[in-house]
């Protein structure tokens, strides 16, 4: 016990500047935040930084760009694969995320029914969502081939079709299916956090609605989505947010192709300024898509406001 | 999340058992059928020799008549698989760990000290993790060949904690959030430092909540794609998902067995974990959004 009462006493008597600072939470505080802090600055705020000077630039891979004002976004805009890829992306976005949320809050509610091995369902409706992206966009890849589609396969054997669909060589097909595989993806993480709010709704609301005679689509209405929408707020969001500026599905299953049909903003950017070398024009799509994101940030503080309001906090 | 701590059992002992299987059953099996299917179709093509793979009208094209293990021999002898799988294991534990330690020591600082201005540091953390890697990778090439990073495990060790830590910090203070104040003003009259209260109470309590940031952290970095895309170019560097399609496709042809070996082989150390810490990893992802 003396062992540990000396260092503390030394500490008293000492009294020196460095001591009492280590009293001090703000600097202490500050001590803490350093590990943190630096590795955001760096590698964070740095670049974002970064990325908007090298939008204003003529930057290629290995060599010192010049600043040239907006002259990458004037290109851009007279480009059509660019606007290709913002219709693309917003496509994308919209489709893949309404279903998502339609089918995670189906899902969500499925879930939330009494059921057997409930946690094991639980469990393995999330794997999608864990599982390496890219490793399932592979799987994707596979079920979507021109000659030997599994889903192709099944379907002439039905007797519903004549000849394999050429899944990812026509334009609208490929848009399609890599919105099926986003899906697929996203359908877990919506329903799970969905099934997280449902559980804090209590089931006595549900009684008095029924004693009230209410139908199953009234409660619903008037007892499910309202409690939940905070967490709907949020939730899709996120999603949102996810989509807009997803990558690696699109780069593994097409490339952007088939002619640049299927090209989001975030891989178009990526051909440009990796594989074709202009640094300064991706950098300048990479910001093109900043608005979008600001307008789902202010979305989800604005879905964080209502929430708290609604719990009875301040608004 | 709280579960409702309710004694009531709801009304589902109403409904008959046909009526309970149409209304749920089916539907949920068909919504389990559609997102596991998949990953049946990535095992069946796995232990499938070329023969069968390529041939609907002799064989089944979802059984197996002849068990291989070629596809997997030949991604582990012939390919640099191996290298990818131990790239991709010291990423994703030294990027985790990095910012396990990073996010513990900041988390304490905001909730805890609270220090001047740590609310806004809060909110600026909160807004760091709404910056997707999409946006960032350009400039990050950039600065991590000033910095000769390029094509080496610490491109990615460095990298991986910025969207580590702003993830970790934000599940972190919500938790220690729970910890009641008066257990350290105990610690602190007994003659505890501000880094003994740290290690000796506030990180003991919120175990849980250290777990599930680390194990949600852990696939996040073995899933990441764009970074490791971007800064690594040679084959031994490269991490799994990376090395899959950039080193399996040998221009037109596509070797499926071996792409779906190392899709399933890829994904089986992240289910195993997930499997052990499902209920950390679900509190980790449902905590994130509900802050």
């Amino acid at each position: 016990m003396a062992v540990i009462a000396e260092p503390v006493a030394a500490d008293v008597k000492r009294g020196s500047l460095w001591s009492r600072a280590f009293e001090s939470r703000h600097f202490l505080g500050a001590m803490f935040m350093v590990p943190a802090i630096a590795i955001l600055i760096l590698f964070l705020a740095y670049p974002l930084a970064l990325g908007f000077w090298l939008g204003m630039t003529d930057t290629k891979i290995g060599g010192v760009g010049r600043y040239i004002g907006f002259a990458n976004f004037v290109s851009l805009s007279k480009d059509s694969v660019f606007w290709l890829s913002v219709f693309n992306t917003i496509f994308y976005t919209v489709f893949a995320s309404i279903v998502k949320f339609a089918i995670g809050l189906y899902l969500a509610l499925l879930l939330n029914e009494r059921l057997p091995f409930k946690s094991m369902v639980r469990a393995i409706v999330l794997l999608p969502f864990v599982v390496p992206t890219v490793l399932s966009a592979i799987a994707f890849w596979w079920i979507y081939d021109s000659q030997f589609s599994i889903i192709s396969w099944v379907l002439i054997k039905a007797g519903l079709l004549t000849h394999y669909i050429d899944f990812l060589g026509d334009p609208w097909n490929a848009r399609w299916s890599v919105v099926l595989a986003n899906i697929w993806r996203g359908v877990p993480f919506v329903a799970i956090t969905l099934l997280a709010g449902l559980q804090t709704i209590s089931p006595s609301l549900y009684e008095a609605a029924n004693l009230d005679g209410a139908t199953n689509l009234q409660r619903f209405r008037h007892i499910t989505l309202p409690m939940l929408s905070p967490i709907i707020a949020v939730v899709m969001t996120f999603s949102v947010l996810m989509t807009f500026t997803d990558f690696q599905l699109i780069y593994t299953i097409t490339r952007g192709g088939p002619i640049n049909a299927t090209h989001l903003m975030a891989t178009l950017s990526f051909q440009r300024a990796i594989t074709g070398g202009n640094l300064g024009e991706g950098a300048a799509i990479s910001n093109a898509m900043i608005p979008f994101l600001v307008a789902a940030i202010l979305l989800s503080f604005f879905g964080l406001q209502r929430s708290r309001w609604q719990q009875g906090g301040r608004d | 999340m709280t579960t409702v701590d309710d004694q009531s059992v709801g009304m589902d002992y109403l409904e008959s058992f046909p009526r309970k299987f149409l209304r749920v059953y089916l539907p949920l099996g068909l919504i389990i059928f559609f997102l596991l299917f998949p990953f049946y179709w990535m095992a069946v093509t796995t232990f499938k020799p070329d023969a069968e793979m390529y041939d609907y009208e002799k064989y089944n094209p979802f059984l197996i008549a002849h068990p291989t293990l070629e596809h997997i021999t030949k991604l582990f002898f012939d390919t640099d698989y191996p290298l990818w799988m131990w790239n991709t294991v010291i990423v994703s534990v030294s990027s985790t760990f990095i910012s396990l330690f990073a996010s513990v020591c900041a988390a304490y600082a905001i909730e805890r000290l609270r220090y001047k201005g740590s609310r806004y540091v809060g909110l600026a953390i909160f807004l760091g993790y709404l910056v997707p890697p999409s946006i960032l990778f350009i400039p990050l090439a950039a600065i991590v060949f000033q910095l000769g990073l390029f094509d080496g495990n610490l491109a990615l060790i460095l990298t991986y904690p910025t969207f580590l830590i702003p993830f970790c910090t934000w599940l972190l203070m919500g938790y220690f959030r729970t910890i009641p104040y008066e257990l350290e003003e105990c610690a602190l009259i007994d003659g505890a430092t501000r880094l003994q209260i740290l290690t000796k109470i506030t990180l003991p309590l919120s175990l849980p909540g250290v777990i599930s940031a680390g194990i949600f952290a852990f696939t996040l970095s073995w899933n990441e794609f764009i970074y490791a895309l971007t800064f690594i170019s040679s084959s031994e560097n490269k991490t799994i998902p990376v090395g899959a399609i950039t080193e399996l496709v040998n221009g037109d042809v596509y070797h499926w067995g071996a792409l779906m070996a190392a899709a399933l082989t890829g994904s089986v150390p992240v289910v195993i974990l997930y499997s052990f810490f499902v209920e950390y990893y679900v509190s980790a992802m449902t905590g994130a959004v509900k802050e």
